[in-house]
C-alpha cells in the first residue's frame, strides 16, 4: 500500500485525535511540571523533621527574640517571635528574616587563618585552631615577658554578656585595661546617668505609654534602637492621636510621619532642647512636684536657660521660628506623658554629653522620669558572679599604667570607652600598641574616617580578628580566628537598646557549626589556659557552654526553651530616689554647668568647604558589624544606590547653584576624604546639606555588597564632644565639584 | 492546499486511477490511516505509556502493620506520632524502631533484615513513602488530624489493616510514587484515598468552605495555605 502525503497526514491527525483521548497528555504536562521543580539546581531544603528553635537575633542591639525552622540540620526560615512582644515588639526586621544569608553566605571565614607575605603579595593560609591558639599565646606571653601586658588591647562590639566580660576578664588577670567597647549612643546615655543621678545603668524609653514623642534625630521608623517595638510605638501612637515631634535636618521617614517636623540645622539639637526648656520653665508649665521633690539644681539651671537659651537665640542657632519653638515645648509640657528621646540615627553613634543632659533635662522638667511613659532609669545587668581575678605583679603593673584611649581618666572622666581615641594613640605613637583583639566588629569600616583607621592598624605590629566574616578589620589582620555565627553557638545577649523590662536573650546554635570556626568564647578560655598561671586560674571552666551554664544558673532551663528571661519587674518609680549624694536628681551642678555652657562640638573646617555632609541611617542597610545581606541591598532604592555607583542627595536649590542636575556624576570632598557619587535632587534635604546613608561602600564582602556606593565614614572626620570625649560626629564640612 | 499537491494528487491524467476502488488518497484509504493512527495512540497511551511511566521498586523488607496495629495500644499514632511541638513525624525513624526492636521480637525473615541490616548497624531504613508530595506542597498533619479530627484512612486508605507492603511504582519522571496520581490514569477515582492530587485537596477545602476562606478575594482557601 502507498503511503501517500494525504495518508500520512491522516495517520499524524488519527494518531493526535487519539492521543488525546487517552490520558498521556495530561499526564505528561503534569509530570513534566513537577520534573522541572526538581531540576538538580533548583534549590530545595532537604526532607528531614522540622524544628523550631526559639532564639536570639544578635545582628543590633535590640536583640530580637526568634524562632528558626530548622529541617534536617538546616535552617530555612526565620521568624520574630510573637509571644516577646513586650521586650522588642515581636517580629523581626528586614536584616533579621535575611541572618540565613548570613549563615550560608560566600563572605564566611572558613577556618583559623594567617597572614602570609610572599614577595609583597599578602595571603591567608589555613592553620590549625591548635596553631592559632598557639601563636596567640607565645606573642601574649612574650609581650607579658617582656613586662609590656598593658601594650595588648581588645575592640569589642558589645560590653555586657559573658563572652565581652570574658575578654575583660583576660585582659585584666593577664595585665590590660586596654578593653574598649565600640561607641554607641549607649555610653552618653550612660555618663548622663551617671552625672544627673548616680547610677549605673542605662536609659529604657516607655514608648509603649507615651503620647507624646519628642525626637531628637532618631530614626524611630528606620531602626533606632529596637526597631520593631519603635515602629510599633510609633503606629499606636498616631492610632491613639498622640503627637510625634522629629527634629531632624532631613525629611526622613520619621519626618514624613511626624505630627510636626522641625526641620532643624544639623548640630543644633542641644540648642534646641535648652531653649525649649527655657519656654517651659519660663512660662512656670514645668511639673513642680517632680522638679521640686526630685530635683536639685533646679534655679541655676533656670538661670542658665534664661542667660543663654532665650527662643530668639535658639532660633538663630537651629534655623526654627522662636514661636514654633515656643508652641512646641508648650505642647510637650502639656502632654500627659511625654517623652523626649535621644541618639541619632539608629543611634549608633554617641552624641555629645551636652545634648544628651539636655534631653534628659526636658524629661525631668516634665517629671517623665522613671514615670509611665517616661524615660525610666535601667540598672545594669550584674548577673555574673564570677570569682574575682588574682592580679599578679605583671598584671598589676600592666593595669596600673591606665587605659591608652584615655576612657576614665581625669581628662575623660565620665566615660568607659573610646575607640576613637584608641585609634588616635596608635596613630600617635606607635609601639605602645603591640597586639590587638578585635571581637564583633569591624573598626575599620564602622569608625568615621575609616581610612586613618586603617592606616593605624597597619601600625598594630599584630592583630587578632575573631570575625566570622571577612571584613575590611578581619582583611588588617595577622591571624583569624573565626567565630562561630549567632546560630550556631550559645551566647547570652542582655538587651539595653531603650527596653523598660530587663531582659537576657539566650542566642542557641539552630545548626551544628558548618565551618572550620570555634566560638569565641572558648578561643578565650583557650588562650587564658596557654598563658598559664594566674590568668588560667581565673578562668575555672571546662569550656564557655559550661561557663554560661554555670553563670545562668537556675534560669538555664527556662532561657534554653523560649529563648530568653524577662524579668517582671515593672517600671521603677521616682519614689525610689536616686543613688546622688541629695538622692535627687542633678538638674544643675558646677559639672554639669561647665558642660551646658560649652559649645556644641563642631564639624571639622579647613579650607573652604560651603555645605555639610550628613549621614542617614537606614533600615534598608546595616552599618556596624555585619554587612548588608544581599536580600537588604535588594530593597535599597535606586536613587540612593544604582549598579556600583552611591548617590548623593542635595536640595533641587543647591544642586542648581553648584550647576549639578539629577544624575550627574560629581566629587564629592571633605577634609578627610572624597569619592565620586552621583547627585540626586531631594527637597526633603535642607538646602546646603549633603545626605548619604551609612552602610554601603565596604572594600570588602562578596560580589553583592563589595564596591557599591561609599562608605561615609571615609569621608567623615571624628568631632570630639569635649566634655565627654566621646566622638559625636555628626557630619563635616563638604564640598561638591562636577566631575 | 498549494496547486502542487493538488497536480500531485490527482495524477497527471486527472482520471481515477482504474486499478483500485480504494486507491492512495481515496477517502476509505485516508480513513483507515486516521484509524490506524487513532489506535496506535490509543494502545500507546492506555497500554505502553502507563508501563513506561513507572517503574516498579519493592521496599528494603516485608512490613505488616496489621501484625504491628495489634501489639500497640495508641493506634497509628503509637509509631505515625506527634512531635511535642506539634509537628508530625512522618515514617518511623530508626530511633522509634529500636523503642522494641533492639532484639528479635519474632522469627519472620523481614525482621531478621531489619535487625541486621539496620538495627545492629545504626542505618536508618530507606522506606519508600507512598505518600510523600513535592516540594512545593506544604501539608499539616496536625491542622488536618488534630484540628479537623479527620481519620488517617480518609487521606492513607486502609493501609493500617494491611498485611504487606504494596510494590512502590516510581514515577519516571518526577520520582513521586504512583499513588499521588491515583492507580487509575484517568485520574477517576472510587474512594477518597486513591489519589491525592491539588484536585483532591480542594475538593475538600471547597466542601467546608466556611472553614477555609483565607482568600478575601474568592472566599476561598489562598493558594498559600498549601504552597508557601
Ligand atoms: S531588629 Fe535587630 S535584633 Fe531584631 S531582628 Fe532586626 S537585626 Fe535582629
Amino acid at each position: 500500500m502507498k503511503l501517500s502525503r494525504r495518508c500520512f497526514l491522516s495517520f499524524v491527525l488519527g494518531g493526535a485525535a487519539g492521543t488525546a483521548l487517552t490520558p498521556l497528555p495530561w499526564k505528561l504536562t503534569d509530570d513534566l511540571s513537577i520534573w522541572s521543580q526538581n531540576w538538580p539546581w533548583t534549590p530545595v531544603p532537604p526532607d528531614g523533621a522540622t524544628n523550631f528553635v526559639n532564639s536570639t537575633c544578635e545582628l543590633c542591639p535590640a536583640h530580637c527574640g526568634i524562632t528558626v525552622r530548622t529541617v534536617a540540620d538546616r535552617a530555612v526560615k526565620i521568624e520574630g517571635q510573637e509571644e516577646n512582644a513586650n521586650k522588642t515588639g515581636g517580629g523581626a526586621c528586614l536584616l533579621g528574616l535575611s541572618g540565613l544569608q548570613l549563615l550560608y553566605g560566600p563572605t564566611r571565614v572558613q577556618g583559623p587563618l594567617k597572614r602570609i607575605e610572599e614577595n609583597g603579595t599578602i595571603r591567608f593560609q589555613p592553620i590549625s585552631w591548635q596553631q592559632a591558639i598557639d601563636e596567640v599565646v607565645a606573642k601574649m606571653a612574650e609581650l607579658r615577658s617582656q613586662g609590656k601586658p598593658q601594650s595588648v588591647a581588645c575592640l569589642s562590639g558589645r560590653d555586657v554578656g559573658t563572652v565581652p566580660q570574658l575578654f575583660k576578664r583576660l585582659l585584666k588577670a593577664y595585665g590590660s585595661a586596654n578593653f574598649v567597647s565600640m561607641p554607641s549612643v549607649e555610653d552618653a546615655y550612660a555618663s548622663a546617668l551617671r552625672l544627673t543621678q548616680g547610677i549605673d545603668g542605662f536609659v529604657g524609653l516607655d514608648v509603649e505609654n507615651t503620647d507624646f514623642i519628642l525626637s531628637f534625630g532618631s530614626a524611630l521608623l528606620d531602626g533606632y534602637g529596637s526597631p520593631q517595638r519603635m515602629m510599633q510605638a510609633v503606629g499606636r501612637l498616631k492610632k491613639q492621636r498622640g503627637t510625634l515631634v522629629q527634629a531632624e535636618s532631613r525629611l526622613s521617614n520619621t519626618a514624613a510621619k511626624a505630627d510636626i517636623w522641625l526641620a532643624i540645622k544639623p548640630g543644633s539639637e542641644a540648642a534646641l532642647a535648652l531653649g525649649m526648656a527655657q519656654v517651659i520653665i519660663s512660662r512656670g508649665r514645668y511639673n513642680s512636684d517632680f522638679v521640686n521633690a526630685h530635683t536639685e539644681g533646679f534655679d541655676s539651671f533656670a538661670a542658665m536657660v534664661k542667660e543663654k537659651y532665650a527662643p530668639s537665640a535658639v532660633a538663630e542657632v537651629t534655623g526654627i521660628a522662636p514661636e514654633v519653638i515656643a508652641q512646641t515645648a508648650l505642647a510637650f509640657a502639656g502632654a500627659k506623658n511625654p517623652l523626649a528621646i535621644c541618639g541619632r540615627g539608629k543611634g549608633q553613634t554617641p552624641v555629645s554629653l551636652k545634648e544628651v543632659l539636655a534631653i534628659q533635662a526636658l524629661n525631668a522638667l516634665v517629671g517623665s522620669i522613671n514615670r509611665k511613659g517616661g524615660a525610666q532609669t535601667m540598672p545594669t545587668y550584674d548577673y555574673l558572679n564570677w570569682p574575682a581575678v588574682e592580679l599578679d605583679v605583671t598584671a598589676q603593673t600592666g593595669i596600673a599604667k591606665g587605659r591608652l584611649d584615655g576612657a576614665g581618666s581625669d581628662k575623660y572622666p565620665h566615660v568607659g570607652s573610646l575607640a576613637h581615641r584608641l585609634i588616635e594613640a596608635i596613630d600617635a605613637s606607635a609601639g605602645e600598641l603591640q597586639m590587638l583583639l578585635v571581637a564583633e566588629c569591624n573598626p575599620c569600616y564602622s569608625l568615621p574616617d575609616s581610612d586613618k583607621v586603617k592606616a593605624a592598624f597597619e601600625k598594630i605590629p599584630f592583630i587578632v580578628s575573631f570575625s566570622s566574616f571577612m571584613d575590611e578589620t578581619a582583611r588588617q589582620a595577622d591571624l583569624i580566628l573565626p567565630n562561630h555565627v549567632y546560630l550556631e553557638r550559645y551566647e547570652d545577649v542582655p538587651v539595653m537598646a531603650g527596653t523598660v523590662q530587663p531582659t537576657i536573650g539566650l542566642c542557641q546554635p539552630v545548626v551544628s557549626p558548618l565551618l572550620n570556626t570555634q566560638h569565641l568564647g572558648d578561643s578565650i578560655i583557650k588562650i587564658a589556659l596557654g598563658l598559664q598561671g594566674n590568668i588560667a586560674k581565673a578562668f575555672p571552666w571546662k569550656n564557655y557552654e559550661s561557663c554560661l551554664m554555670e553563670t545562668l544558673g537556675d534560669q538555664w532551663p527556662l532561657m534554653s526553651d523560649q529563648g530568653y528571661w524577662a524579668s517582671e519587674a515593672a517600671a521603677s518609680s521616682s519614689e525610689r530616689g536616686f543613688s546622688t549624694a541629695s538622692g535627687k536628681l542633678i538638674l544643675m551642678n558646677g559639672t554639669l554647668g561647665a558642660i551646658f555652657m560649652a559649645e556644641a562640638p563642631v564639624t571639622a573646617s579647613g579650607g573652604d568647604y560651603p555645605l555639610q555632609l550628613i549621614p542617614y541611617d537606614s533600615i534598608r542597610l546595616t552599618s556596624g558589624y555585619v554587612g548588608t545581606p544581599p536580600f537588604m541591598i535588594k530593597t535599597v532604592e535606586d536613587t540612593v544606590l544604582k549598579g556600583q555607583e552611591g548617590f548623593v542627595a542635595l536640595n533641587p536649590e543647591t544642586g542648581k547653584s553648584l550647576g549639578l542636575a539629577s544624575g550627574d556624576m560629581a566629587t564629592l570632598i571633605t577634609p578627610v576624604g572624597q569619592a565620586s557619587v552621583r547627585v540626586h535632587h531631594d527637597d526633603g534635604v535642607m538646602p546646603g546639606v549633603l545626605s548619604m546613608p551609612r552602610g554601603l561602600g565596604h572594600s570588602a564582602y562578596d560580589s553583592f555588597l563589595a564596591a557599591k556606593g561609599v562608605n561615609i565614614n571615609q569621608l567623615i572626620g571624628t568631632m570630639e564632644d569635649p566634655a565627654s570625649g566621646l566622638d559625636a560626629a555628626w557630619g563635616i564640612r563638604a564640598k561638591l565639584v562636577k566631575a | 492546499m498549494s496547486s502542487n499537491d493538488h497536480v500531485n494528487t490527482h495524477g497527471t491524467a486527472g482520471e481515477p486511477d482504474p486499478s483500485s476502488h480504494h486507491a492512495p488518497g481515496s477517502f476509505p484509504h485516508i480513513l483507515l490511516f486516521f484509524i490506524i493512527g487513532l489506535a496506535l495512540s490509543l494502545v500507546v497511551g492506555w497500554g505502553i505509556f502507563p508501563k513506561l511511566l513507572y517503574s516498579q521498586k519493592s521496599q528494603p523488607f516485608g512490613f505488616s502493620h496489621k501484625v504491628h496495629l495489634e501489639q500497640v495500644d495508641q493506634g497509628c499514632q503509637s509509631c505515625h506520632f506527634f512531635r511535642e511541638d506539634g509537628t508530625f513525624s512522618g515514617s518511623p525513624r530508626l530511633a522509634q524502631c529500636l523503642e522494641c526492636h533492639e532484639e528479635m521480637q519474632g522469627q519472620s525473615e523481614d525482621e531478621a533484615i531489619f535487625v541486621k541490616e539496620y538495627a545492629s548497624k545504626g542505618r536508618e531504613v530507606p522506606w519508600l513513602v507512598y505518600a510523600r508530595q513535592p516540594d512545593c506542597v506544604f501539608f499539616s498533619h496536625t491542622a488536618h488530624v488534630l484540628g479537623a479530627k479527620m481519620d488517617c484512612v480518609t487521606c492513607h486508605g486502609h493501609i493500617g489493616t494491611s498485611d504487606s507492603l504494596k510494590p512502590y511504582e516510581e514515577n519516571r519522571i518526577t520520582g513521586y510514587s504512583r499513588d499521588i496520581w491515583g492507580p487509575s490514569l484517568t485520574g477517576l477515582k472510587h474512594n477518597s484515598w486513591d489519589r491525592m492530587k491539588m484536585d483532591d485537596c480542594a475538593e475538600c477545602h471547597a466542601k467546608y468552605d466556611v472553614l477555609h476562606d483565607s482568600s478575601v478575594q474568592t472566599k476561598r482557601d489562598a493558594c498559600f495555605v498549601c504552597h508557601k
